[in-house]
């Protein structure tokens, strides 16, 4: 298959003898062997085709090439013994060359221009989720006015999906964030036998902190990222457009659904996730720093607040709409094709949790100020 | 051009889904250079059938020969080297779009040979150029081409690496007449100037008289006929009767016969 004989020149008769399989497979062969031959200054040089045993496009393309470049150096080559099928190849593949061949270049930005574009994008991005937002309320206080009514069905498959699915992995992680925070301070207030203020330490951090946010990021990855991608994936099958055109608005039946859905579950898995994480606590306080059952509930009554709670679940209603509006804003600006549903869920996740977390910041220093 | 030489050879194939039965007996050789369609309403197991002799799906039993070799049998290796002789066109067409179209039709050649990397894309816009596509959509994102334009590069994918043979799925569906009628003659031109082995799947009446050889007719999990199609549609049996005798059919099967068809007579 490799022969050499490809192709070779007799430069007493000025003839080029072709041979053996023009094909895809030997085209770097033809290729320099092509590049070894010592053509002639001008002249006529033939070209025998009759020993060719396949000639397949790209064997067709790579000798048409080689004719262009002769015929440009002055030299005049004329084919001859080739089959009718292979003129028909040649001709073919000549014609569509004499076409406009050249691949429009792509020009690189300059380095200031794509800062540039890059901060408009955001920006418009950013004015289009406020517009999203404001879209969203006129048209829930329409459907409330003009229906009074709400869509039980998609609602109750929302929490169950996002809600009542996620409590087994939302009750792992907690427990584990109990153990750990346990494990760390207890290390430190046991050198001072201060081993009961754990509860303290724990109480406060897991209700007000760590419960609510460990629960918002993790609902943010796992109901997020779908929302966008179900959006996403029905926008392409244009779905939306379907439902549209039939007088259900996206926001009707997708949209609020998810949102008001969110809204009611995620409160409801930060408790869940305070108490787990308090009982992982528990667990890790008696067996490590050897306070009961009893102590540790004792004095968890006497020195955390309902407010502590009170004020951990509060925010779970605020992450809620950050990840659900992002969720199906994100969806929403699918467009074309699936790389466009990858980019946004990326996209998705990490604005809500960016969001969830320069919120809880705010939240922190506003509870300071009003010494909550 | 049609030579005696048989490229796909498939034998008492059975395929079953569970407990439905989508093919009992199914017996169909083709030849070298030859156009053929596989015909027959919806559900009888076209594309089931496609994909078996594409390797994607296992049939129940039976044997499928293409280029000598069982690919029911056939090692791993030896099935990609199958595969790498012949081309596909999706019926969506199955452009990657993350990838502008002439890196999507580079791409095979980018997997299977050595070029250097300007031959690569000089073929892959010769390709392209060849599927009737104007070289100023090599740069374009595969989400920003119409239809009939996305059907022309799935073509020039399929045939980049200079295949014997080619399937096409549906290659008309949803074009309008005008766009599909330019991808039948596509079809032919490609089909005369490499001397390729076209098997289409396809609803198209006007394809199916101006493009093709001949036709297989599935039904009731057997091939009920494979014949020229001017012979085909004389045939009784019942759902071949169905299948040609509607408006559709008898409108395409006048104007073709005007002496339009493919053999120009």
């Amino acid at each position: 298959m490799t022969s050499p004989t490809l192709i070779s020149y007799n430069p007493s008769e000025k003839q080029v003898n072709c041979s053996g399989d023009w094909q895809l497979s030997q085209l770097p062969q033809i290729f320099s062997l092509l590049e070894k031959i010592t053509w002639p200054q001008h002249g006529e040089i033939t070209i025998d085709g009759q020993a060719i045993s396949s000639m397949d496009s790209a064997g067709a393309y790579l000798l048409n090439q080689w004719i262009q470049k002769l015929k440009k150096s002055g030299i005049n080559p004329k084919l001859q013994h080739f089959s009718e099928q292979q003129t028909k190849l040649l001709g073919f593949i000549k014609q569509e060359l004499t076409k406009e061949h050249q691949i429009p270049s792509i020009t690189e930005k300059p380095f200031l221009y794509s800062v540039g574009e890059q901060t408009y994008a955001q920006l418009n991005e950013f004015r289009a989720y406020l517009s999203f937002i404001g879209h969203l309320s006129i048209e829930s206080l329409r459907l409330i006015y003009q229906r009074g009514q709400i869509r039980w069905n998609e609602l109750a498959a929302i929490i169950y999906r996002n809600g009542y699915q996620a409590l087994p992995i939302i009750a792992l992680l907690s427990l584990m964030i109990g153990v750990v925070i346990t494990y760390q301070m207890g290390v430190q207030l046991r050198n001072y036998g201060a081993n009961v203020y754990i509860v303290d330490f724990l109480g406060l951090s897991v209700l007000r902190e760590f419960g609510p946010l460990i629960t918002a990021i993790m609902v943010a990855g796992r109901t997020g990222s779908a929302f966008t991608a179900q959006l996403g994936l029905m926008k392409i099958n244009q779905e939306i457009d379907a439902l549209d055109t039939m007088g259900v608005t996206p926001a009707d039946i997708l949209i609020l659904p998810r949102i008001l859905g969110l809204f009611i579950a995620l409160p409801l898995l930060t408790m869940w996730a305070d108490f787990f994480g308090v009982l992982g606590g528990m667990v890790m306080a008696n067996s490590m720093l050897h306070l009961t059952w009893y102590d540790f509930l004792h004095r968890f009554s006497q020195v955390i607040p309902l407010k502590a709670l009170l004020i951990g679940m509060g925010k779970a209603p605020v992450f809620a709409l950050i990840i659900a509006s992002v969720g199906c804003f994100q969806g929403m600006k699918v467009e074309g094709s699936a790389a466009s549903v990858g980019q946004n869920t990326t996209r998705s996740v990490v604005l809500a949790i960016f969001f969830i977390i320069v919120v809880d910041a705010i939240f922190s220093v506003i509870f300071s100020e009003l010494k909550l | 051009m049609t030579s005696t030489e048989t490229i796909i050879e498939i034998k008492n194939l059975s395929t079953e889904f569970g407990n439905t039965q989508v093919h009992k007996d199914i017996n169909l050789s083709i030849k070298r250079g030859e156009v053929i369609a596989i015909v027959g309403g919806s559900g009888c197991g076209k594309t089931t059938l496609l994909r078996e002799m594409l390797g994607l799906t296992q049939p129940t039993s039976g044997s499928i020969k293409i280029f000598d070799q069982d690919i029911l049998l056939a090692s791993p290796e030896i099935l990609l080297k199958i595969q790498r002789r012949f081309g596909v066109l999706f019926q969506e067409n199955a452009l990657f779009s993350s990838l502008n179209l002439l890196e999507n039709v580079a791409f095979p050649l980018h997997e299977h040979t050595r070029l250097d990397k300007n031959m690569i894309q000089e073929l892959a816009l010769l390709k392209i150029l060849m599927a009737g596509l104007p070289s100023s959509a090599a740069v374009k994102y595969p989400a920003m081409l119409s239809g009939g334009m996305q059907k022309r590069a799935g073509l020039a994918r399929a045939i980049v690496l200079d295949p014997e043979l080619i399937f096409l799925d549906e290659p008309t569906a949803g074009l309008d007449p005008n766009t599909a009628s330019g991808l039948d003659e596509l079809v032919l031109n490609l089909q005369a100037t490499m001397g390729l082995t076209i098997v289409i799947i396809t609803h198209d009446l006007d394809t199916l008289w101006t493009v093709t050889d001949r036709v297989a007719f599935i039904g009731e999990g057997v091939i009920l006929d494979v014949a020229p199609l001017a012979e085909l549609v004389k045939n009784p049996h019942p759902l071949i009767k169905e299948f040609f005798s509607g408006s559709r059919g008898r409108t395409a099967e006048a104007s073709h016969s005007k002496g339009k068809d493919k053999h120009g007579n």
